[in-house]
């Protein structure tokens, strides 16, 4: 373990990172991306694309997500988690395809990272609290040792007349505090390679001439520079550091179809804020405890735990690159079983609930000529993640949204954003509804899709409106609340897993899901009524009994899926490729 | 067994192209670089060809004697290129019959320094993903993005990995063509420096326009990528032909010298690969097979 890699140096100055641009540094061998997003936040990434290795300082900073010219990836601000592959457009990426990321922090005109950090960053005690002015900073082919050797022989007035006696100190990690009648200045090496160096010098309490201080020290810093290169011309060049790079997940060596994990609730969050978002609509923003909060999808859902130990799925209103929170709209239902009544009253500003990460069932296409957006009532929540990312990436879109009064509209400062891309339908009856709807869907074309979420009936509406005006079923995407099927749960049959080797029995009144889990086989699941589409899993052979509301009409008559939750099978057997 | 930097068998017993034969003057001496070292060849009035490891006797652009050269190395000349090999010589090359159907016009298309590895380079040409971002409003052009399902399989017989059933929307498929539309190809790959692109020929849809790239290694991560088409096309000109897929070279130039590592990665878990990758996948296990370390960071044992 080099344990100069623990420590923490500037890798780039604040000025070098100006709207939209992505700056390439270096420390230690290492390549970096260094990026800020429009919301603030400076981003350190390693310098590859995880896909095929292209350098992401060579990407466009899209001021929500970093897009890689190669192959157009795009990487959320903050996780650099992936939330888009445009060769696959109809796949929501692994959410656990994430590049490589350093710490960053931001201070004192300067950026900081480490390689492997031994503890938080500490702004040097000389600096805490003063008015600082960061230099420009001076590149130097020497040794990082032999900068800083010579980094304290470095002498300056305060005035910008001739250099005076400098008292040095030497402090632990890479700089040098020098202090001359009264100024103080820090100089720090920021090591770029074994042989090539940074210099970067911070005044403590600059005068007031700025320009002239920048000059003064520019010119006294190259002849620094001079100095430490003729003396490392001396000596043999030290060979470069070779990095290693860190192997992807063996999930991701091959192309995963789906996360293979259970229902778990493997976030912890608290209720930052929660408010009235519109008529019978809470609002809740949800901040992590201490990590950072997984990559969000356009159109993911999580898991909340309530205090009364139920759990409810919500759909994520995020818009792209929003990662420090996730927002969620919570509709109170008049005949609630618990859920929304205990989200409404019982959970404050300050608790903390357990969620499961983001799913992303409900995939938003980026390779649209047109998108339909059709929300009714609380089935906005999914909409205006999407909304917002259509938004951003200037792809044509309509967000129809049906409410029952203009009170009724939830998140107004996110519609009021999207412009003329949202037309509003309030308080309209089942026919005028379907009016609006057979307009709304009137001219279908090659490569336009639509999306909708509502409540079921209107749902069921918006899809036979659509079927009937030439929309094809593979550009109809839609999303239940939940299934209001009855479920026939009677039947018993045996469940062969392919790739498990095992056979189940599954009685009468018990789901293949829960056979599964208590046979011990780990399976994601979620809403567990077939709506969420957690628990698909791929049919072999045998004749599914579908009963979800998940799958398409065509999906169903395939028997190719199964959604394990409400599913049952026809024939005596079923073989899963579980 | 010559005294050599490189020391990879599988990259030495292997036929590597120098030049176009069309663009060789006749009796001057030539100098470049193969596998880390310093080759000579010359061709004279009578078409005799030679390679040599360079020597101070008969520098770059002395004139040429075929009698002079004591220790010649292999050659070829084939597919229109002048091959030589620095450790034992194959048989055979690949074939690529189209090359000598009489109607088809050869173009060579231009000769790039790239300074990447020769994998990298190969994988980028049987990349259709990259071509509405690369080559926008060329080869692709968002939002049609999607790459569809196709087949991939490693010929054993051939031993060559091919790509069939390839489709992919493009604006302006090839010069001679006007509008977008759905293009077919076919990718091969049968030697491990060297690509062809198979694509229905805008003019005459029975027939394949092939494209070509013939890499010659002259380091880990240094090669000169010789292009060119091979095309049923009676309507462009050899410059149009050459303009347009110099651009499209260009284009792909600073993607490819900004990959790191510069060399190919065999391990699998090195990078992510999605399902539109499922050549270069195949590509990368096939060289991983045959060992080669040459230009690669090969699988960790």
């Amino acid at each position: 373990m080099n344990e100069n890699l623990q420590h923490w140096y500037p890798v780039a100055s604040s000025n070098d990172l100006p709207l939209r641009h992505v700056y390439q540094g270096q420390l230690w061998g290492r390549e970096l991306a260094v990026w800020r997003a429009d919301d603030g936040f400076v981003n350190v990434w390693e310098n590859r694309c995880l896909h095929r290795g292209v350098r992401l300082s060579i990407g466009l900073n899209e001021g929500r997500e970093l897009r890689c010219l190669y192959h157009g990836w795009r990487y959320a601000n903050r996780t650099a988690g992936c939330t888009y592959i445009p060769a696959h457009p109809a796949d929501a990426p692994a959410r656990t395809i994430c590049n490589n990321t350093y710490h960053a922090i931001e201070a004192h005109g300067l950026v900081w990272s480490s390689v492997e950090p031994m503890g938080d960053f500490a702004v040097p005690e000389a600096l805490e609290g003063q008015e600082t002015l960061a230099l420009r900073p001076i590149p130097v082919k020497a040794a990082p040792e032999l900068a800083l050797k010579h980094a304290a022989t470095y002498r300056f007035s305060a005035d910008g007349s001739a250099a005076n006696d400098t008292s040095v100190e030497a402090k632990e990690g890479g700089y040098v505090l020098l202090s001359a009648d009264g100024a103080q200045m820090m100089l720090f090496v920021q090591p770029i390679d074994a042989d090539r160096s940074v210099l970067r010098g911070v005044l403590i309490n600059p005068t007031e001439d700025h320009l002239a201080l920048l000059r003064y020290h520019n010119s006294g810093l190259s002849a620094l520079r001079d100095v430490i290169e003729s003396d490392a011309a001396k000596l043999p060049t030290p060979a470069a550091i070779e990095v290693s790079f860190s192997k992807v997940d063996a999930d991701l060596a091959a192309m995963p179809e789906r996360a293979k994990s259970g229902p778990k609730a493997e976030l912890r969050v608290t209720v930052a804020q929660k408010w009235l978002a519109s008529d019978g609509v809470m609002g809740f923003r949800l901040e992590s405890l201490n990590e950072q909060l997984p990559t969000v999808q356009p159109g993911a859902h999580i898991d909340v735990h309530m205090p009364n130990g139920m759990s409810r799925q919500y759909s994520l209103t995020n818009g792209p690159g929003e990662q420090d929170h996730y927002t969620i709209g919570v509709k109170l239902e008049p005949k609630s079983r618990g859920g929304s009544e205990c989200m409404h009253n019982a959970v404050q500003t300050g608790d903390v609930l357990a969620i499961s990460a983001p799913r992303a069932n409900f995939p938003l296409r980026r390779d649209a000529t047109q998108t339909v957006l059709v929300a009714g009532g609380i089935g906005i929540t999914p909409m205006l993640a999407m909304a917002q990312t259509l938004k951003a990436q200037n792809l044509p879109f309509q967000l129809h949204y049906f409410a029952q009064s203009e009170a009724h509209l939830s998140f107004r400062p996110i519609l009021d954003d999207l412009g003329e891309n949202l037309i509003t339908h309030l308080g309209l009856s089942p026919d005028e509804t379907g009016v609006a709807l057979r307009n709304a869907l009137a001219s279908y074309d090659y490569a336009h899709h639509l999306y909708i979420c509502g409540p079921g009936p209107m749902l069921e509406a918006t899809r036979k409106i659509a079927g009937d005006q030439g929309w094809p079923e593979e550009a109809v995407h839609f999303e239940y609340f939940k299934n209001v099927n009855t479920i026939d749960d009677s039947s018993s049959f045996e469940v062969a897993l392919a790739r498990s080797a095992l056979t189940l029995h599954v009685p009468a009144g018990k789901s293949i899901l829960d056979v599964l889990q208590e046979n011990g086989i780990e399976t994601p699941s979620s809403c567990e009524q077939g709506a969420c589409g957690t628990c698909l899993a791929t049919v072999i052979e045998g004749e599914p009994d579908h009963q979800d509301v998940y799958l398409s009409d065509s999906e169903k008559a395939s028997n190719s899926k199964i959604l394990t939750c409400v599913s049952r099978s026809k024939s005596k057997r079923l073989v899963l490729d579980i | 067994m010559l005294d050599l930097n490189c020391k990879d068998s599988v990259i030495l017993n292997q036929w590597h192209p120098l030049s176009s034969l069309e663009e060789i003057n006749k009796g001057v001496v030539h100098k470049t670089r193969l596998l880390d070292a310093s080759i000579s060849y010359g061709i004279d009035d009578e078409g005799t060809l030679s390679t040599w490891l360079s020597n101070d006797h008969l520098k770059a652009g002395q004139p040429y004697n075929a009698a002079a050269i004591t220790d010649p190395l292999p050659v070829k000349h084939a597919h229109g290129y002048l091959w030589t090999c620095l450790g034992e010589p194959p048989e055979t090359l690949f074939s690529f019959s189209e090359f000598y159907e009489s109607d088809r016009r050869n173009v060579p298309t231009g000769v790039f320094g790239v300074h990447v590895s020769a994998g990298r380079a190969v994988e980028n040409f049987l990349d259709m993903g990259h071509f509405p971002f690369v080559h926008t409003g060329i080869l692709g052009e968002e939002p049609h993005t999607e790459v569809k399902e196709y087949d991939v399989e490693v010929s054993e017989t051939r031993d060559e990995v091919v790509a069939t059933q390839c489709q992919f929307y493009q604006p302006q498929a090839a010069l001679a063509s006007k509008e977008g539309a759905m293009v077919d190809y076919i990718y091969r790959v049968p030697h491990v420096n060297c690509a062809l692109l198979y694509k229905s020929s805008p003019t005459d849809e029975s027939r394949n326009d092939v494209i070509y790239l013939f890499l010659q290694p002259m380091g880990q991560e240094q090669i000169r990528a010789h292009t060119g088409m091979c095309v049923v096309d009676d309507m462009n000109s050899h410059e149009d032909i050459r303009y347009f897929q110099q651009t499209i070279f260009g284009q792909d130039k600073p993607i490819l010298e900004n990959q790191y590592p510069k060399r190919l990665p065999l391990d699998p878990r090195a990078e992510t690969p999605i399902r539109a990758d499922k050549t270069a996948i195949a590509f990368r296990r096939w060289l991983s097979r045959k060992g080669l370390t040459y230009g690669v960071i090969p699988v960790e044992a």
